[in-house]
């Protein structure tokens, strides 16, 4: 048996609670203090490093040591931050741009496929669906050989227009299968009405789907953003200086060690700060592109 | 009612995105696996040349990644991922677990807490492993923690230790195949024989018996992989890989088990309260097995990135650091670094077949209760 998972209750805070009050007032209030207390315990732990890097960020580089990291800086030094953004903006607006046109391309296409599988009926529709999806799994070293030959022979190596090919390429399967799940639950018969009407592919698309399609681009854009914005190995490898994206000159950065740790720091919240502030607003539908990744939509 | 020309614009529509993956992901890998099985890169040839003049050499790199001398890195690698994965799975699941039985109790503020275990997520791997690369500095962050209340301050070098436990013999590998082999049957038999079906345990029962036979006799002995002994372990170097990869991916495995959870129907654990069972028998006999299927998809989800984890890796510790290295840093390595595109695609491949055993099974499962529609 496999439970449906249903993503908007875990997020949206208003799930509706079992209104068990017989077992509630039943367990005696010091459990509930104590499962309060390790919660907020955990919460803790949790931010440690969050805090740490707040601090450390936060600090003249003279003033970050080893021993007294643990400790507030004695002034707030924003010149970190300053420094920061002058030598991470350019590979900040790299970042942008790829996450930007390669999220929206994968979402177009990503919605017209969906549209396709779960409204036609196509020819072997039943391994198509697979066939797709598979390429979301793979470990992507698989294909880099050749994919770094292939971008080099047709000129695309080293720019952003080449990382956004493969971004959008790579993107088709989840936006696919996240279209297509939404789409799946629009009833039959609207499309039937519509038909009767004498609408075809494209006029039952502007007419019936496209109306319908805010929730679930939304759920898609989100998801492919964090994605593309976070993503490494293949800005590493098929990026040259000029066009890489944030990831990579985070982890050059980090990896010289002749920095003073505040930079690192400034430039990791510098470059959290995007996906961090689309997740703490628009969490819900963060957590739907998530569960959907585990093929749960 | 749907006329053929609008079937075929839809054909026509999904066409493209179609070829697109079978070019990008099938006939990449198609060429990847013919790549592993020639020399580019490793002889005198111009490895970075567009079309470079390679030579079959069959299975060779693979034999050499599994025995050859110079390959001892590669093998360690091996063993990092998959003690790493184990460890990384399992302390994702209990904390995941941990998190979302605790937050499914009626917490105050429930949503903040919620978000507070679950922002990790939304961070990039090289974001995480460059603010844990500088909580793990030897004598700051993590170890100088225990200092802040009087006691001694912690010294465990986290990523660059170069010490080891559970250290095995790599030579023997056949040995400890065929050992696992017959520890899988004689529990498979067991398992049986406490159901009462003879038959099924006997047929595993009396493999499992050849096996043992055989290797007390020292049959394994004569398929050693290598001519001398070479150990491999668990680096403790490891375990600050674990802990940040921890701390970014429970919160996932809390979303899944809280959706879990959240969609047990009341009534049954209503009837289990009316049949007098206490809040923690409905916990362990109604809510845990009905987990199990979450607990499965987790494994798989989980699993498949830590086989495949890069970036944090790389972030944390530099592709250079061998004791934290993993198969697929070695695979850009060899490479990027190196320009042995034949041995690299050979890594890759072993990566893919890792993680098709996870993924295709799980793929069949998942999707075959949809397209049954």
């Amino acid at each position: 048996m496999r439970p449906k998972t249903s993503p908007d209750t875990i997020s949206t805070g208003t799930a509706p609670r079992r209104a068990t009050a017989a077992a509630a007032s039943r367990r005696t209030d010091w459990t509930r203090l104590f499962v309060q207390a390790l919660v907020v315990l955990l919460a803790i732990v949790y931010l440690i490093p969050l805090y740490m890097t707040v601090v450390t960020s936060l600090k003249a580089p003279a003033e970050i040591n080893l021993l007294t990291a643990w400790k507030l800086p004695s002034h707030p030094y924003w010149e970190g931050y300053a420094t920061a953004w002058r030598q991470f903006s350019p590979t900040l607006k790299n970042s942008f741009i790829l996450a930007v046109v390669a999220t929206l391309l994968s979402a177009v296409l990503g919605a017209l496929n969906g549209y396709v599988l779960s409204k036609w009926e196509i020819p072997g529709a039943q391994l198509v669906l697979p066939f797709m999806i598979f390429g979301m799994f793979i470990p992507y070293q698989s294909v880099l050989i050749p994919l770094f030959q292939f971008m080099r022979g047709i000129g695309l190596y080293g720019g952003l227009t080449g990382l956004i090919l493969v971004h959008v390429v790579y993107g088709l399967p989840i936006t696919t299968l996240l279209f297509r799940n939404f789409y799946v639950a629009i009833p039959d018969e609207l499309l039937g009405a519509a038909s009767i009407d004498g609408a075809g592919f494209f006029k039952i698309l502007r007419w019936v789907i496209f109306p319908l399609s805010g929730p679930p681009f939304v759920v898609v854009a989100i998801w492919q953003f964090t994605q593309i914005w976070n993503e490494f190995l293949f800005a590493v490898t098929l990026a040259q200086p000029g066009s890489q994206p944030i990831t990579v000159a985070l982890a050059n950065l980090a990896g010289g060690e002749a920095v003073s740790w505040n930079l690192p720091m400034a430039g990791s919240i510098l470059a959290a700060l995007p996906t961090v502030l689309v997740y703490i607003f628009l969490g819900r539908y963060f957590i739907r592109g998530m569960l959907a990744g585990a093929l749960k939509g | 009612m749907r006329s053929r020309r609008d079937r075929l614009i839809a054909v026509l529509v999904i066409l493209p995105s179609l070829m697109l993956l079978g070019i990008f992901v099938y006939g990449f890998i198609g060429q990847t696996l013919y790549v592993s099985t020639t020399d580019w890169g490793s002889g005198a040839n111009a490895a970075l040349a567009l079309n470079p003049e390679t030579h079959s050499v069959g299975l060779g790199n693979y034999r050499e990644l599994f025995t050859g001398f110079l390959d001892i890195r590669f093998r360690q690698d091996m063993v990092n991922m998959l003690f790493f994965t184990l460890l990384f799975v399992v302390a994702s699941l209990l904390l995941g677990l941990l998190l979302a039985t605790l937050i499914d109790q009626r917490i105050k503020g429930e949503a903040l807490f919620r978000t507070i275990f679950l922002f990790p997520m939304s961070l990039s791997f090289i974001v995480t492993g460059t603010i844990w690369r500088w909580l793990l500095q030897p004598s700051g962050g993590v170890n100088a923690l225990p200092a802040l209340i009087g006691l001694p301050a912690g010294r465990f070098l986290w990523l660059s230790d170069r010490s080891q436990t559970l250290a095995f013999n790599y030579q023997k590998l056949p040995y400890y195949l065929v050992v696992g082999a017959m520890v899988v049957l004689a529990a498979g038999a067991i398992f049986y024989l406490a159901r009462r079906r003879y038959r099924t345990a006997g047929f595993l029962a009396i493999p499992a018996a050849v096996l043992l036979a055989w290797v007390a006799a020292g049959g394994t002995a004569s398929y050693n992989v290598l001519a001398y002994p070479e150990p491999h372990g668990l680096n403790f170097a490891l375990l600050g890989i674990v802990l940040a990869a921890t701390w970014q991916m429970s919160g996932y495995t809390m979303a899944l088990y809280l959706a879990g959870l959240r969609t047990i129907p009341d009534e049954l654990r209503e009837a289990a309260r009316v049949d007098g069972a206490s809040r923690f028998q409905v916990y362990r006999h109604v809510e845990l097995p009905l987990l199990m299927p979450v607990t499965w998809s987790a494994i798989i989800i989980l699993g498949h990135i830590s086989l495949k984890i890069f970036d944090l890796v790389f972030a944390m510790a530099g592709p250079d650091n061998a004791p934290t290295s993993v198969p697929a840093i070695s695979m850009y390595l060899t490479t990027f670094r190196g320009n042995q595109f034949a041995k690299g695609a050979s890594v890759a491949a072993i990566l893919l077949i890792m993680v098709s055993l996870l993924i295709i099974p799980y793929m069949v499962t998942s999707l075959r209760p949809r397209s049954a529609k």
